[in-house]
């Protein structure tokens, strides 16, 4: 057993009295030369544990001990920590902000030069020396915060969502330098909610709402789903149809399209059902399939939603026009001499699942808000349901519905004035906006929390208000901006039940996200980089395009990036 | 954060608020030229002494007295007069606000006179009450002075048995700006002290660097202490620039000692700063800590020091709040070492409750500081 670094036991933590516990009775152990995993939704708790590791919070109740002594007094000159939004001055350049953490955390200075010099090399920031943190991208600063944290090498490195909205490249170089760098003497805890990354780490705390679900080996919880898990290959026009059948038959208990197949979880001693019992072709193929963390993680909450989403079930039939349910034709939007979008083009077809794909800042918000018109572009032209954005701006958003990222709902009205207010935003008449609010109320759950103020809500509530407000005047075009951000896999799946029941009503879906794995449940995928549009494709053809058996989207986005990072050096050496 | 200070940390912590200072265009603009902007403001824009003021004069007496005293009137500096028989136009006048006040020269004052009395009447618009008292008092007076003047001519003793002869000390042609320019730099101090300081820290908090540094082994003591002390520096530079303009651009005098000036400043940065740790150590957001130096330190610094209103004519229960506002021990000292000159005796109560002040808010940041952290 390696030396234990940090540890806490039966850590209790409430922010408001007399609220919900924000941590309920959590145990974790982080061990030197170890990654230890910090895992779950947003809201689980895991920034509140690491800060109470760090020293800043103390426990309302449990034990604390970090580096041999109470957290609240341990030696911090040996903690290497980074925050959520990687504790950079801005204001300051990258050699500046290595130097106050370096002077802070009591470097030696005849060490300083050696040190900044490996991190520079290893960071690939040494050309940025002099460029104020400010001015770095979003991989860079990253990078930068990671060295901040290691510049006098610590013996605990807590790291609270090192690798959040970066691009894939960046998550995995990121991944490999922390091995590196910290070596076999350094704890690292790494607090993610992606839960592949939970897969790499050698032990899991998996946390959910405050509480610990599981603790150990992530190989333990996937294990847990062996022999649960298959595959079932369908036509591809037939997958959504066939998951919800599949989600609604006896004995499954989660599923998702992954490609043009259906990837599901059978319930616990159920027996491997026949393909026609799953609502397949007879001679479909069912090949059994290697279980995901995220399947362990979906098992532990108690299975995911059943396939009939019932909000698409009352939702009023599209009719299919010959027009693009949307269209954007070169389009460009520059900000000063930054180009946030450049030459984006593509054409969603009525019924059609489009994701955009891509890191914070490639993009892919600024090409949504232009064709919602809510950006003027800089070049080009958009249409949504046949509308151009420049002259039928106003039709073109009534038949739109919009889910912003992050939640832009009215957080001190509430859930019941939101939805009065958008009903009404959307011009429904009296009746119809009873009707409407009433459907939602009930098929997003929501009926409990009609009186309290929206921004009070949970997350996962949060999202599906957000959701209900969209739809509420059931328009033939959803643009859905990261939906799925930050919240738990079962209220992931919800999300893409009702997205997919509605796409089988005809409904048109243009989706945002930067889970690679999400990609797997559109049509077609368009992968953004650097305001460019790198790739556009099915998902299965991305992968292929990977060069390697069993790719995941995340390694197309990777062969891509690198690819297009290739181009851009060959034409910057031209 | 640890206990205990370490040269190496606070040096670390010191230039890098120096760089920010330096790169912060916004730091530049309450430091320097905000205030350079407030001076002049009061230097030239705000002025509390009086030109000619409008007003009507109605004379509803035909008596060489009634056309004497009138005369008074219209050759009063203080006024400029519109004069008619009946009141009726200048009533209308007052409503419309061209005129700010009207004075009646009743029937039969003329004969009243003869006989030693002679009242007239003054209609002013209470909803300005200062231009109203201007007006009423300046009214009076013209009524007063002719009529010394009309018994001196007649021989007789001056009506009143008492003369009053004004004699203004320190500031002989009470020009307003003498005493609103030393004003302008405690607004200019308290601005820096205590709202600049409370939006720095907010903003730590909000750029998530805060906790990056907290993670540290840095000091409560070598943290405050960075953020004090280029604050404190910035505070008394701009104070010297303020006062620099005072003297040459208008030729305010300052006749005490600059070291004067300089202790007297620098005993009110310390509660300034104080304040201004305690807010941000209240708030993590930069509009709820603008909004809290507005309220606690801005406005009472502006109100209730003094500065603008005097004190002893507030009401009693106003002028008990005031002893709780820092600034009301600075506005004293600060026109005395302006208008006056050294006066240790003077200074030495208000330093020390303003020190005092210091001293409570400090503890109390601090105090909440630990609190919040730990």
């Amino acid at each position: 057993m390696a030396d234990t670094v940090a540890s806490a036991s039966g850590i209790c933590k409430r922010f408001v009295k007399d609220g919900a516990l924000a941590l309920d009775g959590v145990d974790i152990t982080v061990a030197a030369g170890r990654m230890t995993g910090l895992v779950g939704p947003d809201g689980a708790g895991k920034t509140t544990l690491i800060r109470i590791l760090a020293g800043l919070i103390v426990p309302d109740d449990g034990d604390v001990t970090v580096l041999g002594r109470p957290a609240i007094d341990s030696d911090r000159s040996m903690i290497g920590y980074m925050p959520q939004r990687f504790g950079l001055y801005e204001d300051l350049s990258v050699i500046q902000n290595l130097t106050l953490y370096a002077d802070l955390r009591g470097l030696p200075v005849e060490e300083r030069e050696e040190s900044f010099g490996r991190l520079l090399d290893f960071t690939d920031l040494k050309r940025f020396a002099d460029r104020l943190a400010g001015k770095l991208s979003g991989g860079m600063k990253q990078k930068l915060g990671l060295a901040c944290a290691l510049v006098r090498t610590p013996r605990l490195l807590l790291l609270d969502e090192p690798s959040v909205g970066v691009d894939p490249v960046s998550r995995r170089e990121l991944w490999d330098m922390v091995k590196a760098l910290a070596g076999d003497q350094v704890g690292v805890l790494w607090s993610t909610a992606y839960l592949d990354e939970a897969e790499q780490c050698d032990t899991v705390t998996l946390l959910s709402e405050g509480k610990c679900l599981h603790a150990g080996p992530p190989q333990a919880l996937t294990d847990s789903v062996e022999d649960r898990i298959i595959r079932l290959f369908v036509p591809e026009e037939a997958r959504r149809k066939v998951l919800r059948k599949a989600l609604d038959a006896d004995g499954v208990e989660d599923g998702a399209v992954q490609g043009a197949s259906v990837r599901l979880m059978l319930e616990k001693g159920a027996r491997r059902p026949t393909a026609a019992a799953l609502g397949a072709p007879e001679d479909a193929e069912i090949r059994p399939a290697r279980p995901r963390f995220e399947d362990g993680f979906i098992d532990l909450l108690g299975g995911g939603p059943p396939g009939t989403s019932a909000l698409a079930e009352h939702y009023r039939a599209i009719p299919r026009g010959d027009m693009p349910a949307i269209e954007a034709k070169g389009l460009t939007k520059r900000f000063g001499d930054f180009t946030a979008a450049s030459d984006i083009s593509f054409s969603v077809s009525n019924g059609e699942v489009f994701g955009l794909l891509g890191p914070n800042g490639a993009g892919k918000s600024t090409t949504f808000k232009m064709l919602c018109g809510l950006l003027t572009p800089s070049a080009g032209t958009g249409a949504v349901a046949g509308f151009d954005l420049r002259h039928a701006k106003a039709d073109a958003r009534q038949s739109l519905g919009y889910m912003a990222q992050k939640f832009s709902l009215y957080g001190d009205l509430s859930v019941r004035q939101n939805l009065d207010f958008f009903a009404g935003a959307y011009g429904l008449d009296r009746r119809e906006a009873r009707d409407a609010i009433d459907r939602v109320v009930e098929v997003f759950h929501l009926g409990r929390y009609l009186k309290d103020n929206a921004g009070t809500m949970p997350l996962g509530f949060k999202q599906r208000l957000s959701l209900a407000c969209a739809v509420m005047h059931e328009p033939p075009v959803l643009f859905l901006d990261e939906p799925t951000s930050g919240v738990d896999p079962i209220v992931r799946r919800e999300f893409w039940t009702h997205i997919n029941g509605l796409v089988e009503k005809g409904v048109t879906v243009l989706v945002t996200t930067h889970f690679m794995d999400e990609a797997e449940y559109c049509d077609r995928v368009m992968l953004i980089y650097r305001s460019r549009a790198i790739a556009t494709g099915t998902p299965d053809a991305l992968k292929a395009g990977a060069g390697k058996e069993d790719a995941t989207m995340e390694d197309a986005f990777i062969t891509l990036i690198e690819a297009s990072r290739a181009n851009e050096n060959g034409r910057d050496a031209a | 954060m640890s206990a205990g200070f370490d040269r190496r940390r606070f040096r670390a912590m010191l230039v890098k608020e120096a760089r920010q200072i330096v790169r912060d265009p916004s730091t530049f603009l309450i430091a320097f030229v905000l205030p350079i902007l407030l001076i002049f403001l009061f230097g030239f824009g705000v002025n509390l002494d009086t030109a000619r003021t409008d007003i009507g004069l109605s004379r509803q007496d035909d008596g060489a007295a009634a056309r004497a005293l009138a005369g008074a009137f219209q050759h009063s500096r203080w006024f400029a007069v519109r004069q008619t028989g009946a009141i009726e136009p200048l009533e209308n006048a007052l409503v419309a606000g061209e005129v700010h006040g009207i004075v009646v020269i009743p029937n039969g004052f003329s004969r009243e006179a003869a006989a030693g009395g002679g009242d007239i009447q003054v209609i002013t618009d209470g909803s300005s009450p200062n231009t109203a008292g201007f007006v009423a008092s300046y009214a009076d007076g013209v009524r007063a002075s002719w009529a010394a003047a009309r018994a001196a001519e007649r021989g007789q003793p001056a009506a009143p048995p008492i003369a009053l002869v004004p004699r203004f000390w320190f500031n002989p042609a009470l020009a307003s700006r003498y005493f609103l320019v030393p004003g302008a730099i405690a607004i200019v101090m308290t601005m820096i002290g205590s709202l600049l300081t409370a939006l720095i820290i907010a903003r730590e908090w909000e750029r998530g660097t805060m906790e990056a540094i907290m993670a540290t082994p840095l000091g409560m003591g070598e943290f405050i202490a960075s953020k004090v002390i280029p604050y404190f520096l910035l505070g008394i530079g701009s104070m010297t620039v303020c006062t620099l303009i005072a003297i040459a651009v208008f030729g305010v005098p300052l006749r005490g000692s600059p070291l004067a000036l300089l202790v007297i400043a620098s005993a009110f940065l310390i509660p300034a700063l104080g304040l201004g740790l305690l807010i941000s150590a209240t708030t993590k957001n930069q509009f709820v800590a603008s909004q809290i130096a507005l309220l606690t330190a801005f406005l009472p610094g502006m109100l209730l020091s003094g500065f603008l209103f005097e004190i002893p004519s507030m009401p009693r229960w106003v002028q008990a709040i005031t002893y709780a506002v820092p600034a009301r021990y600075l506005i004293p000292p600060l026109q005395t070492v302006f208008a006056a000159g050294d006066n240790w005796g003077l200074f030495l109560p208000d330093i020390a409750a303003m020190l005092g002040f210091g001293l409570l808010f400090f503890t109390l940041a601090i105090r909440a500081n630990r609190r919040r952290i730990a």
